[in-house]
């Protein structure tokens, strides 16, 4: 499905004719793909994708010459999830997605080989990788997760340290398999991080999705998923919490493709702090095969501070009429001052106050986890966020 | 000897029209064990009253004192006011998602005491309290008032009067949109506080109903932002015959008079 178009700056996105006239943005699942970075014009960071990302902080992994080595990474040891290293030609490269954009494609058309995480078996077990101290050097990474037909499992995919990183995740997972991966963001403060995520999911299968976005300078972590096959089911989690010059992205797709197929995206962040910045756009598209789709997605933001910006743009499309349910819904709002109040009015002071909305809130994303480890260091990260550490 | 006094509380409050007067001279002794019930209609400024001794920031205090043994109560900040014993159970309770009941009575009691409480006594304390307000042991992990009945916010409350102990508990309207059943056991609730620690209450209410189950000591008759007449608890009686229509045509003549 490799295009060789070249795509101008208008193609996609809302287009001014010269009769003033405006074209709407044209189906999500019709965007310009390609995994070759010379299809992509130049990043101006006018394009729909990038129009409200810092294009400038990292030209070097949209433009420039990527280090498509491997990355240096820990891996915890369990039986049924396996490492190992795969070539660019394998098969299984490329099957669940391909890039919507320059960085992805960067990526793509650079690494040397791609990390299989391959998960079997239908216990329950649960392995890290560890991607940290990635230095300075623009990096290219591709990584394939793959959960074999009725398999089980959950994979953290973790950054620590420096990076500037732009990587493809490919998930694959099997029919009837259960997978949960999250991609857990707690990088330095000056790192850079873009990746795309791209998901395919078979009949019966269920996946986990999470995505938490703590440390760097940016972050972007755009998921899509394909449900591909009959009864695939999507839940796909975000937490994020912006401090001072942070900026916090994600850009989630989700493509309804078959029947009865469900979805449901929630995505909770919080800013705090001069300059804090996140963005959070949902596109779900109900195609005309997804009859009996049941969907909904939301964004939820609160602001902390003066002086930041949450973007939250749901979108939904849909194709067919015979659906069971979609719905989107996105707020943004300030610290509720009338919880304060009750809180303190119970004898709490004002930051303890604070602290117990601002987890309340971001607490029933890291519930949903699955992990009672996983769950305790995010409360701990989030504790550390709000004490500004 | 504890004694919470209000003197010639005068109160605005910023609204999009403008600022309005609503607190016109409140004058109020509580002492320490005594119960005072405030009785008027809607509008007239009970809430008000409340929201300003606990110290919601809305409210303006223009003129007067509020004094907890003689300590200056508007100098507090909301939380210093709740750590000095003054307790204000809401008319209407707020939700805090993701803050379990538990985690937030533990926190509450914490920040009161100067210290967390030992934990098995402290849980027992819980349980039982629980129990005698008729509240399922399930509330203790659900959300604070989140997808609460009306019923249940105010048990609730009542719940932390009980747990939290302080000298002075202002009552909001605690009996509102309570059935019988529970109109007796959030009552209890307030008679047991009031037995074991010596509690003052302003009990502020509408209707005469909740008087039947706490006997007030006192009773003012609240009316345009001041008290307009006081007595002991047969007044209620009065009210329970005659209404407050007697107080408001006498109120608006007040008003017509500087008019003329
Ligand atoms: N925060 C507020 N903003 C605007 N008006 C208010 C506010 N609080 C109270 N008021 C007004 O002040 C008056 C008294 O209100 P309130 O104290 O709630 O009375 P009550 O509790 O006796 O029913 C009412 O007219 C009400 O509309
Ligand atoms: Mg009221």
């Amino acid at each position: 499905m490799t295009s060789t178009a070249m795509p101008t700056a208008g193609q996609h996105g809302l287009v001014a004719h010269s009769d003033g006239a405006f074209v709407p943005v044209q189906t999500r699942s019709e965007r310009f793909r390609s995994v070759n970075v010379e299809d992509f014009a130049p990043v101006s960071g006018r394009e729909h994708e990038w129009k409200l990302s810092p294009v400038a902080a990292f030209a070097d992994l949209t433009g420039g010459e990527l280090d498509g080595s491997r990355l240096t990474i820990e891996t915890t040891d369990v039986p049924g999830i396996s490492f190992s290293y795969i070539p660019r030609d394998d098969a299984r490269v490329g099957t669940a997605g391909t890039p919507e954009e320059r960085a992805s494609a960067n990526a793509w058309s650079t690494f040397e080989e791609a990390l299989l995480v391959s998960v079997t078996g239908e216990d329950e077990k649960i392995a890290v990788v560890t991607r940290t101290a990635l230095g300075d050097t623009p990096r290219a990474a591709h990584t394939v997760i793959e959960a074999a037909p009725n398999s089980r499992g959950f994979v953290v995919l973790a950054g620590t340290g420096a990076a500037r990183l732009s990587e493809n995740v490919e998930i694959l997972v099997g029919a009837g398999a259960s997978l949960t991966v999250v991609s857990l963001q707690e990088w330095d403060d000056e790192a850079v991080h873009l990746s795309s995520q791209f998901a395919r999911l078979g009949r019966d299968s269920f996946l986990k999705h999470i995505v938490v976005s703590l440390g760097g300078k940016v972050v972007r972590v755009n998921p899509s998923t394909h449900l591909a096959e009959q009864g695939a089911d999507i839940e796909a989690l975000g937490l994020y919490f912006a401090d001072a010059g942070q900026h916090l992205e994600q850009q989630v797709y989700v493509h309804h493709d078959a029947p009865h197929t469900k979805s449901r995206v929630t995505y909770k962040g919080a800013l705090q702090g001069a300059g804090a910045r996140t963005v959070w756009i949902g596109d779900v598209l109900i195609g005309n095969a997804a009859v009996g789709t049941d969907s909904y997605e939301q964004n939820r933001n609160l602001v902390l501070t003066e002086g930041t910006r949450a973007d939250s743009v749901p979108n939904l499309e849909i194709e067919t009429g015979d659906i069971e349910g979609a719905g989107h819904a996105s707020a943004t709002g300030r610290f509720d001052d009338e919880q304060l109040f009750y809180l303190m009015a119970r004898g709490i002071r004002e930051d303890e106050a604070r602290r117990l909305v601002v987890r309340g809130f971001l607490t029933d994303i890291v519930q949903k986890i699955g992990s009672a480890d996983l769950e305790a260091r995010l409360t701990a990260a989030i504790e550390a966020e709000l004490e500004g550490r | 000897m504890s004694v919470l006094e209000i003197k010639n509380l005068h109160v605005n409050v910023e609204t999009e029209q403008g600022t309005r007067e609503i607190l016109r001279g409140v004058d109020l002794v509580i002492n320490e064990g005594e119960i005072h019930a405030i009785m008027g209609p809607n509008g007239s400024g009970k809430s008000t009253l409340a929201y300003t001794i606990a110290g919601h920031p809305k409210y303006q205090v223009v003129e007067g004192e509020i004094l907890l043994d003689g300590e200056n109560v508007l100098e507090m900040s909301v939380d210093e006011r709740a750590r000095a014993g003054v307790f204000l159970a809401m008319q209407y309770p707020v939700e805090i998602p993701g803050v379990t009941v538990t985690n937030f009575l533990r926190t509450a009691k914490t920040a009161i005491d100067g210290e967390a409480p030992a934990i098995r006594g402290w849980i027992k304390d819980v349980r039982e309290s629980m129990s005698n307000l008729k509240m399922d042991s399930a509330f203790a992990e659900r959300n604070v008032n989140e997808g609460f009945s009306g019923g249940e916010k105010k048990r609730n409350e009542i719940l932390q009067l009980e747990l939290l102990k302080p000298k002075f508990a202002v009552l909001d309207e605690t009996d509102s949109g309570l059935d019988v059943d529970a109109l007796k056991i959030v009552s209890e609730g307030v008679n047991r506080a009031h037995a074991n620690t010596g509690l003052g209450v302003l009990l502020i209410t509408h209707y005469t109903r909740i008087l039947r189950y706490i006997k007030p000591d006192f009773v003012h008759v609240f009316v345009a932002g001041r008290i307009a007449e006081q007595g002991g608890a047969e007044l209620a009686d009065r009210l329970e015959e005659e209404g407050y229509d007697r107080y408001q045509v006498a109120e608006s003549a007040a008003e017509a008079v500087p008019a003329e």
